[in-house]
């Protein structure tokens, strides 16, 4: 890189983590979004200055924020989602996106699994009983075998695949729906989302979010799955109706839910917190130490290619 | 056989108590104010007993049942039978290999991520409304996948372990009396040089006099501060007053317990951990499980008093 890459302006447009933000800061100058009170003014102040945007799950690039940034020549998210970037815009205007696949696809793919097992052997409702004393008045209810068990799994792209492999390990039956039928692999295909639903007892929603999959996991969908049936969502909180997936779960129309997103993060339905057929987490299935460690310097290292007239490391467009 | 004297020893599945209250006559040790009143005038009736993990038929009790003839315990585990007493007097000993395997399994590795990626605590986190205020710090969550895995004792429960870990990419080491021909994973003849090389120990072998405490200091600084240990065997093979000091004292990483010396018993001093999770005994505890092995209690018993062979003999 040369010497005036320090004069390159960067936007956080919101916390990712200290790591990424002293890595972008060796190389770049940053402005972070979140520490400004009027957000208006400082894009005001500082939009033609401003030639690349970090991101993530949490916040990206709409087109209000690409059409106050003439300079913008990169967005980078710190994610493999890229429901928060719009791409079309950025094709449009020659705006570069770079994201973080594969680095995060077996930390992914893990938690899924836990997330079953989790909510089958009710493994947190366990840990629970044991530290409120419960276990010394009696003994933890029975709970749902795993091994064995139909896995549906929603999107067959890297994270689904590897979801799969694991469950396969478990001696699951793997059946997946996706937009096209993927050649050379030895799992059942529905074409329709209710059939795969009807047809697996655990349904792993690992597709991405777009405008076509928003809330494709919805009320009929739900009700295939039945009441034995469990929906473990380590996507985005938008491809589930969230609000039928709850009173789903209050009406014992679904028979349990492990999730790790959420419409409205970090707002949770208040009506989950009390269930004990579920397992809630804050959207962390690719927070580990070493997977958000590569993450963020897949970011950086996109960042540096591009200004570095370099090719870009994992580009999207 | 409704004259048959079988003596459950304690509670144990409404299931198997209502089968075997229909097929024989069941007595229900645990209902019974003195007990050694109660063996003296039932010792010419009972014939079989029923044990499981956390009461079987030790040596004083075997010497009680003057008309005992078979021990069929709710359990893969045999550490609650005296084994020796048994075969000297021509008891018969069944267990429950094979059917409970699977949940066993599938319960190590569930704890292995829930400790790994702190599941329980995330969760906890959510309920208790924190997430609304702030991220979650994720400090000390680490990645699973890729992470070595030892084994001490390579039986049935532990090649299913190893199975599943190596879908997740995992090393498999392993700790057993002897080495096993022709097997892909890492032998290591101690269990202290298998601690030291694997970041994730799992206990699957058998509680005999050998193996009691076979994790003791030792192995628990070897395993080290990044270390985790499962145990999903028994409760005594881990000195758990030297657990407990390392897990509060930083020398080891974290824990994944399904059992303890003294169930139901678990040290107070885990229950302010967040790098531990405490399962109440519930490996083999599915439904489906639970079903399958009471029937194959059942299935012993009868086998044994219609003079057939039975379907999982040890003794």
């Amino acid at each position: 890189m040369d010497n005036n890459s320090n004069n390159i302006i960067v936007l956080m447009v919101c916390p990712v983590s200290n790591y990424l933000e002293q890595e972008i800061e060796k190389s770049f100058k940053v402005f972070k979004l979140w520490h400004f009170e009027d957000k208006e003014q400082f894009i005001n102040t500082h939009k033609d200055s401003i030639q690349a945007v970090v991101g993530s799950a949490a916040a990206g690039a709409d087109a209000e924020l690409i059409e106050s940034l003439p300079k913008l020549e990169i967005v980078a998210t710190c994610s493999v989602g890229l429901d928060k970037i719009d791409l079309a815009r950025c094709k449009e205007k020659g705006i570069r996106v770079a994201n973080t696949p594969d680095v995060l696809t077996d930390d992914v793919a893990d938690l899924a699994i836990g997330l079953i097992l989790a909510v089958l052997r009710r493994i947190c409702e366990s840990d629970r009983y044991v530290r409120s004393g419960e276990w010394k008045k009696g003994e933890f209810k029975m709970t749902t075998k795993f091994t064995g068990k139909s896995v549906g799994i929603l999107g067959m792209g890297r994270i689904g695949t590897v979801i799969a492999k694991r469950a396969e390990a478990f001696d699951c039956i793997i059946g997946y729906n996706s937009r096209t039928e993927k050649p050379n692999l030895n799992y059942k295909y529905y074409p329709n989302l209710i059939d795969l639903a009807s047809n697996c007892q655990i349904l792993v929603v690992a597709c991405s979010l777009t405008e076509e999959t928003q809330h494709i996991v919805n009320r009929q969908v739900i009700n295939a799955l039945g009441p034995k049936g469990v929906l473990i969502n380590i996507g985005r909180g938008l491809l589930v109706d969230e609000h039928e997936l709850v009173s789903a779960l209050l009406q014992g129309r679904l028979g349990g839910a492990g999730l790790d997103v959420f419409e409205h993060e970090p707002d949770v339905p208040e009506e989950l917190i009390g269930l004990e057929n579920v397992v809630l987490l804050p959207h962390v299935a690719s927070a580990t130490v070493e997977t958000r460690k590569a993450m963020a310097d897949l970011v950086v290292g996109n960042l540096q290619a591009h200004f570095g007239k370099k090719p870009l490391l994992t580009p999207v467009v | 056989m409704e004259s048959i004297g079988v003596l459950m020893a304690c509670p144990m599945n409404t299931y198997l108590e209502q089968e075997l209250e229909r097929r024989f006559n069941l007595f229900k040790f645990w209902t019974v104010s003195d007990k050694t009143q109660f063996l003296k005038a039932q010792q010419n009736n009972i014939r079989a007993v029923v044990g499981n993990a956390t009461a079987g038929a030790d040596a004083e009790l075997i010497d009680a049942l003057p008309k005992l003839e078979i021990v069929s315990s709710f359990s893969v585990g045999l550490d609650k039978v005296d084994m020796v007493k048994c075969k000297e007097k021509g008891v018969r000993v069944t267990n429950t290999p094979d059917v409970l395997t699977d949940d066993v399994a599938d319960l190590a590795i569930g704890l292995m991520l829930a400790v790994l990626r702190r599941l329980c605590e995330s969760d906890r986190y959510v309920r208790s409304g924190k997430w609304k205020k702030g991220d979650y710090k994720l400090t000390t969550k680490v990645r699973f996948t890729g992470k070595t895995v030892g084994i001490i004792g390579l039986g049935r429960i532990g090649m299913a372990v190893a199975k599943r870990a190596e879908a997740f990419s995992c090393p498999i080491n392993y700790y057993s009396r002897t080495e096993k021909p022709n097997l892909k994973y890492k032998y290591y003849p101690s269990v202290v040089e298998l601690a030291s090389n694997c970041h994730i120990l799992v206990v699957a072998c058998p509680l005999t006099e050998e193996t009691r405490h076979i994790i003791n200091r030792e192995v628990i600084d070897a395993l080290g501060p990044k270390g985790v240990l499962i145990n999903i065997g028994r409760g005594p093979h881990v000195d758990e007053r030297e657990l407990v000091s390392a897990l509060v004292e930083g020398r080891l990483g974290g824990a994944g317990l399904d059992v303890f010396e003294n169930e139901p018993h678990v040290p107070e001093e885990l229950f302010g951990l967040e790098n531990v999770v405490l399962m109440p005994h519930v490996g083999s505890g599915t439904v489906e499980t639970r079903k399958t092995m009471a029937d194959l209690v059942l299935g012993n018993l009868e086998a044994h008093f219609l003079n057939k062979p039975l379907l999982t003999p040890v003794v």
